[in-house]
């Protein structure tokens, strides 16, 4: 297959900080309607690799192409590739001064210069989704951490994104609040988006992921679909890190 | 092994019982309480009883100052000189143009933070300075009124108000130049304007600007001195604005700029739809004491030779009919001062409380 039949493509991308080389060699491709989860020990590099596929980070070497475009230091490429790219943060980071909304409206109304009531019948639909119409009015600070990151969620959904990303989504949660999180994003995989998540959530990998990639000090070290990867680790590392996470 | 029940809510315990409790919990709860009470009461008692008696009781409210029987305040002056020290030497036959602009502004100020088209807070907010322009200065059919003979607390009024709204989009984009890293060029500029205003006292700015300014104009044009002064002011304002907002700039988590981005808004939206209107938010206090100073700085245009509310009681003062009635003079004008910056702290008050989200 070449790159341009796949939804993400990252050819041997490097990138430093400083002196710092967080990325090393990144090579990862993911067809359209993949679920690929990410996981590997703190530092590792899984918010940076995610983090350059919609220009949040830029980076030195290599090569990335989302859905045909290459993504180069364009203004215009990287509003393309970011109208087509969601991404959900650890920390929510809805907009406490617009309601919630509000705050689903912006990018529709701004960006994609949708009329306002043609925007809000979305807004509202996806807020239905995600079970949290009945709180469209209120102010994100007045909200539980579960709902915040579903409002996030409902958030990227109304740009209509090809590729969902999610960097730890359920990692600032109170446990109860995590899976009420975790199921809407099973239903959206059930949808076939294109989906890159990372976190350590083994029940979801399982669930729903096509592959699972471990990464280690900037590279990725081991992939697998799910119950190989985790009842059978290949590398040392790997099997460390399994030990670690499980033994708690 | 134990099970408990759950507990219903129960109200809580009151502690505050009467007039009596209280006064013993907060005045005289332990001896040195008692003595600072006690101190308190004294310095209220010798201070404020002969003020009261001075401004009010003992003063003189009509009558001609041969007339004058009583021990206290001679407010006659301030009746007889009251229209020089709101307008100056503003036309007496004019003076419903500036007092119109002052209805507008109140109108204004208590108005546009309500209405919820933002098309038309925008309209309005530029057709305000317009509007008051020609009212007070003339033209389109109006008498002209030279800026010469501005003066008192209009003039006063005038040099903050346009001190404030001028200063402020020049103090967002020198706050916004200060931080764009990926800049250089801009950035030392930025920093550069702001760090030597704030080195530099307002009174040599105001000099500057009434020498260095019509340097530059040097084929005899005329520059008028109040617009000297306001450019200077302006840039003095707009340094410290920009300061203010840099704080409030940096107080925003830098997940609300990545939110920003990744939704698809452009730099410019994403200023103005999601970090300027939170960072403003969280300056408000620091902005409101900024122009309070402002407001009580404008008094040093005097200097250059414009004639504001303290010039005017000065130069009324000098009148050989009435020598030795600053007291009354300078009482009014603090009142004056105190009454306007005491409003503006109101003021951000209720705008704070309008824009709270965080409940
Ligand atoms: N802005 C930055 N400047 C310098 N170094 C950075 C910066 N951001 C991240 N790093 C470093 O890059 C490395 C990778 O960071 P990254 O956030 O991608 O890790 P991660 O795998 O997501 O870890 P975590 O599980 O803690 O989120 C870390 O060592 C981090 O210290
Ligand atoms: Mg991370």
């Amino acid at each position: 297959m070449s790159e341009q039949d796949y939804m993400i493509s990252m050819q041997d991308v490097n990138k430093w900080y400083g002196d710092f080389h967080v990325l090393k060699d990144v090579n990862l491709n993911i067809k359209k309607g993949e679920k690929v989860v990410i996981c590997g020990p703190s530092g590792s590099g899984k918010s940076t690799t995610i983090r350059c596929l919609n220009h949040l980070e830029k980076f030195q070497e290599g090569k990335i192409n989302i859905n045909g475009t290459d993504l180069i230091e364009d203004v215009k490429v990287v509003r393309h590739i970011r109208s087509q790219v969601g991404m959900v943060f650890q920390h929510f980071n809805l907009f406490p001064h617009l309601s919630v909304l509000e705050n689903l409206l912006l990018a529709p109304t701004w960006v994609h210069k949708k009329p306002r009531h043609e925007a809000i019948k979305t807004a509202m639909m996806y807020l239905e989704r995600v079970k949290i119409a009945d709180q469209a009015h209120k102010y994100p600070n007045q909200l539980s951490g579960g709902q915040q990151q579903r409002v996030a969620i409902a958030r990227c959904l109304c740009i209509n994104p090809e590729i969902m990303l999610f960097d730890e989504p359920t990692s600032a949660l109170d446990p109860e609040m995590v899976s009420e999180v975790l199921d809407v994003m099973v239903e959206l995989a059930d949808e076939g988006i294109t989906m890159i998540c990372v976190t350590h959530e083994m029940g979801f990998a399982k669930k729903v992921a096509d592959r699972v990639i471990f990464m280690d000090a900037g590279q990725i070290i081991e992939e697998n679909e799910p119950h190989e990867f985790f009842d059978n680790p290949q590398s040392d590392r790997l099997k460390l890190f399994l030990e670690q996470i499980l033994s708690h | 092994m134990a099970v408990y029940t759950m507990k219903e809510a129960k109200p809580a315990p009151s502690t505050s019982k009467g007039l009596v409790f209280w006064l013993r919990e907060n005045l005289f709860s332990t001896i040195p309480n008692t003595l600072l009470t006690l101190l308190g009461i004294y310095f209220i008692y010798t201070t404020i009883p002969p003020l009261l008696d001075w401004m009010i009781f003992d003063a003189t409210w009509s009558g001609t100052k041969e007339e004058v029987v009583k021990e206290g305040a001679r407010w006659i002056f301030i009746i007889e000189k009251f229209d020089q020290f709101m307008y100056g030497f503003y036309p007496e036959a004019l003076h419903w143009r500036p007092n119109l602009v002052a209805i507008i502004s109140i109108i204004f100020v208590f108005f546009i933070p309500r209405l919820s088209s933002i098309k038309i807070k925008f309209v309005s907010m530029l057709l305000y300075p317009v509007v008051c322009f020609i009212l007070i200065r003339g033209g389109l059919g109006l008498e002209v009124v030279g800026t010469e003979k501005w003066g008192g607390l209009m003039l006063t009024i005038l040099v903050a108000a346009v001190g404030i709204i001028a200063s402020f989009p020049i103090g967002i984009l020198l706050a916004l130049g200060r931080q764009s890293d990926n800049m250089p060029i801009v950035k030392t500029l930025c920093v550069g304007f702001i760090e030597f205003i704030r080195g530099v006292p307002l009174i040599t700015i105001l000099f500057m600007a009434s020498v260095v300014l019509p340097l530059f104009f040097s084929d005899g044009i005329e520059f008028d001195k109040l617009l000297r002064a306001l450019i200077g002011i302006t840039l003095f304002q707009a340094a410290y604005i920009a300061e203010v907002i840099r704080g409030g700039l940096q107080a925003i988590p830098k997940g609300q700029y990545e939110a920003s981005e990744s939704l698809g808004l452009s730099y410019w939206q994403g200023m103005i739809l999601i970090i300027l209107p939170q960072a403003l938010k969280i300056s408000i206090p620091n902005l409101v004491g900024s122009f309070i100073s402002l407001f009580k700085d404008t008094t040093l245009v005097l200097i250059i030779g414009l004639f504001d509310i303290l010039a005017m009681v000065t130069l009324t003062n000098s009148d050989t009919s009435w020598l030795g009635f600053e007291i009354e003079g300078y009482v009014f004008v603090t009142l004056i001062y105190w009454v306007f910056c005491f409003s503006m702290s109101q003021y951000s008050r209720v705008i704070e409380r309008r824009y709270n989200t965080d409940h």
